[in-house]
């Protein structure tokens, strides 16, 4: 047939088969070493060992702020084989359309390829403990589910929710700017936990184990020596005195506003209340998601940090820095008398004032808040010659102003602090076409208009005024472990007041609480207690005036300064006098004397919040 | 009595090729070695677990060496008798388990009986190698005869076809391998280029525009008839069809305003080939007709796939073949599977990582790991050392299987005994050429290394018929 040859074209045809396959074995195995690499990542996971939070304490070593463990569930959607739906339900508490609407997320993020059906990923997430203890018996019969522990906040007070802030999963933005956060990673989103986020988070460890194909863990990885261990977030201690700060919570209880207490020696802020607030413990775990819709969309902003956020019109808490300016001018001695007969008027300008005795020097015109001598004191301030014009004396007046903090973000741990607004001379000039005077905008002069102070910045300022002179800017981080404070909060502040003009606007603060005749805020008096301080209206056109009182103690060693605001409650002496009061003799005295007890219960039981708006 | 039959089974002992035997017994053995090795963690050695893989697979090995002994008793001439039975029998199997057999990845392939599957098609490659034997030893028997040729292309595309009903392509495939056979046996060459260039133009149709297909054609054909020595022809084909192509896209791109490329291309070639048909007839040069014959038939198979592919095969159809020919992604089905098993052989590097030390393999990431793609389990505890030695050791068979055909005196014996070479080669290329990324996924086993009774079954059963019959190589079997 004469075919033989043809076998030797299939035995080479084979052969050349044969040696087709060996070279590239030959590349497969030896010379591409991609291979090698792909085998190792195929093989080995690292699996990221989350660190605990740092605890967070306050400035008498109260635990604030702790972790507690929840349970995520996680699912390997390849490996789920028909179960007990009801049985599963129950385990996890939740209701049959709930497991399909979870169910329907996963079988979309599949079709997304968001995730794996190899791969674990997150089914239900932040199971409570106790849970835990009922899905952990029956979860063998669950096959594709098992469960990864976490660490979430626990909340040793219903306090401070507003310093204090609250941890949630990382957000897109910050995802993409620092490479520490992978997806699913918790960070602190406000207050002091986004503030101190670095210190907080401590530090994230890796495991190296060998996994199979469905991630499950098939040991170490050359004996873990590849391992590093998470490192526990620092704790820190923060400047809040917990039992003040429960107890300004508790008074403003049922009321719109804020209370800023300083300790003037340091900046240290000893209690910051936003009214109305919310149990921190709502945004832990699996409440958060349906808690924060309710808070964010309260008409009341509970989640609205006023302390820093809000800004009012100072009033007559005003009246105090625009002695000082005088003084500080020279357009005001302490002797200065001004005539008032119940108002202030000039061409047709007409400035209502209480009756009170006329003449009226500077200490009793704080005493007594007389408008019409801070009219003259502002104008004179203003028309001062030696600034040429008042729209340059503004200008002066504004640098005093923003030397105490004013118009200005404090620079306090707060991110989110707001700077209130101080008008420039270019505001006034685009308002009245360049053509105005001190009398134009007269209302500065007693802190109405347009100006506008947050309570933490008035907090601030009656701390530089006991201070006599100087502040530190406010902080609540007292300490962190293993670390220093930011340096920025142990440098003081100078007003560019002498300190010597200091003593007489003390001493018309001491007057206003402690004078025999027309004293404004007599109902802040506490035994023993030399506090000093001054009332404040600050004028609402939308309805009620808003109370305000700024005040320290005691007069010669101040170990408290207080801003206190309550929205919609009228004169400052009513109700912001005597909630400061009782402020500053809980912490000095650490209790409320008996004789004062009838305030506190009154101040607690009142209400200014509509109970439509509810 | 006895003394004869142990004289006879004394002569079969003496006759049989013990190289074969050897090279068959070390493949059995080290092919177990690596099954033993996918099934095994060593944290937890238990040596023997009846559930195992390779606990099963040593019953088939033992059942294997039983049946081998049952060959060997057996007279030669049974098997030529026979074959027809043999294939009568698996062809009624094939049929009988598509309606009582039992469905495993989508394919109805499987009787089941007790703890033990079994597959009839690894029966039906013996019995059609057998039957394709006997037909073709028969003394008249032509590849220019229609009749053999339908009596041979109906025993092979019977059993695919019912194959294919099972949805069982893979195996049925296999029975494509008996073509190197049919070459040995004198089939023409030109068959194979035919349809070398017809799978080409298939895989062309899917990736490339069919103007280029049209002009890569065009071009080849010019090409052709230049080295048929027809050269003065060749460049008046050339001048014509530049000038036709020049006209036709002009004409298009002032009547359309863009050009058709594959309709000016088949003006062009329509015109240069009217111009060979006339020189053809004129000078009565047949092979010129041939090439015409050929070039348009090209043309018309290109058009005739595209329209196939495109307008009758349903999308998923289309994604399968698109991702079995390796022309589209797919990192979750077919394509994970190589890409898995490209890393566990790539892995092993030169020396491998050792016995039972891989860890691809171990945890799974190769699917099909003890069937299909056992050889990852070679590559990656035994490196380039253990898959060269592999392929080396195939290779040998095959070559081993090729010399002994040749030397059979019976026609029978040989077209067996390529039979059995062309189905092992097609098994070896086809699963370590998966395994490896050169040829597509297609889930057949690696002959006496991969996991499963029936095909080791079938593959000792095929090989030692032959080796059966190699024991009576110089008798005449008819």
């Amino acid at each position: 047939m004469g075919n033989s040859n043809r076998a030797i074209i299939i035995g080479l045809f084979f052969g050349m088969i044969g040696l087709i396959f060996i070279i590239r074995l030959f590349v497969l195995q030896i010379v591409d070493p991609s291979y090698k690499f792909s085998a190792e990542s195929n093989t080995q996971r690292k699996i990221t060992e989350f660190p605990t939070r740092g605890l967070i304490y306050d400035r008498n070593g109260n635990l604030l702020v702790s972790n507690q463990p929840v349970y995520d569930v996680m699912i390997v959607p390849r490996e789920v084989v028909p179960f007990d739906t009801v049985d599963f339900c129950n385990a996890l508490n939740i209701t049959r359309s709930e497991l399909e609407r979870l169910f329907e997320e996963v079988r979309f993020n599949l079709q997304r390829r968001r995730i794996s059906s190899f791969r674990p990923s997150v089914f239900y997430k932040q199971l409570p403990a106790e849970q835990y203890a009922i899905l952990q018996e029956k979860l063998y019969k669950f096959k594709g589910f098992f469960v990864q522990r976490r660490t979430v906040r626990k909340y040793e007070y219903p306090n401070a929710a507003h310093v204090l802030g609250y941890v949630a999963e990382v957000g897109e933005t910050l995802l993409q700017s620092d490479p520490y956060y992978s997806l699913g990673d918790y960070t602190g989103i406000s207050g002091i936990e986004r503030t101190y986020e670095t210190f907080l988070r401590g530090q994230k460890g890796a495991r190296y184990v060998m996994v199979d194909v469905h991630g499950r863990e098939m040991g170490s990885l050359r004996g873990g020596r590849m391992d590093t261990a998470a490192v526990a977030g620092s704790d820190v201690a923060l400047t809040l005195d917990i039992e003040l700060q429960a107890y300004g919570e508790k008074i403003m209880q049922n009321k719109i506003g804020s209370i800023v207490a300083i300790e003037p020696s340091t900046g240290e802020i000893l209690a910051l209340v936003s009214s109305p607030s919310y149990d921190p413990s709502l945004l832990v775990g699996r409440q958060r998601s349906r808690n924060f819709p309710i808070l964010s969309s309260d008409t009341l902003s509970p989640l609205l940090n006023r302390a820093i956020m809000s800004g009012y019109p100072p009033g007559s808490t005003f009246k105090v820095l625009m002695a000082l300016v005088g003084l500080q001018e020279n357009v005001l001695t302490s002797t200065t008398r001004y005539p008032c007969h119940q108002g202030y008027t000039a061409r047709g300008i007409h400035v209502r004032c209480r009756p009170h005795a006329s003449p009226i020097s500077l200490v009793p015109s704080i005493a007594v808040s007389c408008n019409t001598f801070y009219c003259h004191v502002f104008r004179n301030v203003l028309d001062n010659p030696v600034h040429g014009s008042p729209q340059e004396g503004l200008e002066q007046f504004r640098n005093y102003l923003l030397n105490f903090g004013l118009g200005t973000r404090l620079g306090s741990d707060f991110f989110n602090e707001n700077r209130g607004f101080v008008p420039t001379r270019g505001y006034y000039d685009r308002i009245y076409n360049g053509r105005w005077g001190s009398l134009t905008v007269l209302s500065l002069g007693i802190g109405q208009g347009e100006i506008l102070t947050t309570p933490i910045q008035m907090a601030n300022m009656t701390a530089a005024i006991a201070n006599r002179g100087h502040y530190f800017t406010p902080h609540v981080i007292k300490e962190i472990e293993n670390d220093t404070i930011p340096s920025r909060f142990r440098v003081p502040h100078y007003t560019g007041i002498d300190s010597v003009h200091f003593e007489p606007v003390i001493d018309g603060m001491e007057e206003s609480v402690w004078s025999d005749v027309g004293a404004t805020a007599r109902i802040a008096r506490i035994p023993g207690i030399s506090i000093s301080g001054k009332t404040g209206t600050a004028q609402n056109p939308h309805g009620e005036n808003h109370s305000i009182f700024v005040a320290f103690a005691p007069k010669d060693d101040p170990k408290i300064a207080i801003a206190v605001y309550v929205e919609n409650a009228g004169y400052g002496s009513t109700y912001a006098a005597p909630i400061a009061s009782l402020m500053v003799e809980k912490y000095l005295n650490r209790a409320i004397h008996p004789s004062r007890g009838w305030i506190e219960t009154r101040m607690m039981n009142a209400s200014f919040i509509n109970e439509s708006t509810e | 009595m006895l003394v004869l039959l142990m004289r006879a089974q004394n002569r079969t002992i003496k006759g049989v090729d013990w190289f074969t035997v050897l090279l068959y017994l070390f493949m059995v053995g080290f092919g177990w070695v690596n099954i033993y090795a996918v099934n095994t963690d060593p944290d937890t050695l238990v040596f023997f677990d009846y559930s195992k893989e390779y606990t099963k697979q040593i019953i088939w090995i033992g059942v294997s060496f039983v049946t081998i002994g049952v060959i060997m008793l057996t007279d030669s001439k049974f098997f030529v008798e026979f074959s027809y039975v043999f294939y009568a029998i698996t062809t009624f199997l094939l049929i009988l388990v598509i309606f009582i057999g039992v469905e495993i990845n989508a394919a109805k392939a499987w009787f089941q009986i007790g703890g033990m599957r079994f597959q009839p098609v690894e029966l039906a490659k013996v019995a059609t190698a057998l039957a394709v034997a006997r037909v073709m030893c028969r003394f008249q028997f032509s590849f220019n005869n229609i009749s053999d040729i339908l009596r041979l292309g109906s025993l092979i595309f019977l059993p695919i076809l019912i194959i294919i009903i099972q949805n069982d392509t893979g195996s049925g495939i296999v029975l494509f391998a008996l073509f190197i056979a049919f070459f040995r046996e004198g089939l023409s060459p030109y068959v194979f280029v035919f349809g070398f260039v017809a799978i080409a133009v298939f895989i062309l149709t899917m990736i490339i525009p069919n103007h280029s297909i049209i002009l890569i054609l065009s071009v080849s054909f010019i090409l052709m008839v230049l080295f048929n020595r027809f050269r003065k022809e060749a460049l008046i084909m050339s001048a014509i069809s530049v000038v036709f192509f020049g006209i036709g896209a002009a004409i298009f791109k002032t009547a359309e305003g863009s050009v058709n490329y594959d309709v000016a291309l088949l003006i062009a070639m329509a015109a240069s080939s009217i111009f060979l048909a006339i020189k053809a007839l004129l000078r009565r040069l047949p092979k010129l007709g041939v090439l015409l014959i050929f070039f348009w038939g090209t043309v018309a198979f290109t058009y005739s796939t595209d329209y196939v592919f495109e307008e009758m095969l349903g999308e998923y159809q289309r994604n399968r073949i698109l991702v079995m020919l390796g022309l589209k992604d797919d990192p979750l089905g077919v394509g994970y599977n190589v890409n898995q098993s490209k890393i566990a052989i790539g892995s092993g590097g030169l020396m491998g990582k050792g016995f039972l030390q891989g860890t691809q393999t171990k945890f799974n990431f190769v699917p099909e790991q003890s069937t299909d793609f056992i050889f990852c389990t070679v590559g990656e505890e035994w490196g380039f050392l253990g898959t060269s030695f592999v392929v080396l050791l195939f290779v040998i068979l095959l070559l081993r299987l090729i010399f002994l055909a040749e030397r059979q005196h019976s026609d029978f014996s040989r077209i067996y005994g390529y039979g059995v070479a062309s189905i092992f080669f097609f098994h070896v290329a086809v699963n370590i050429g998966m395994t490896i990324g050169l040829a597509p996924v297609i889930g057949i086993p690696l002959p006496f290394f991969s996991y499963g009774g029936s095909s080791l079954w079938g593959f000792t059963i095929l090989l030692f018929i032959f080796l059966k019959l190699d024991t009576n190589r110089t008798q005449l079997l008819r």
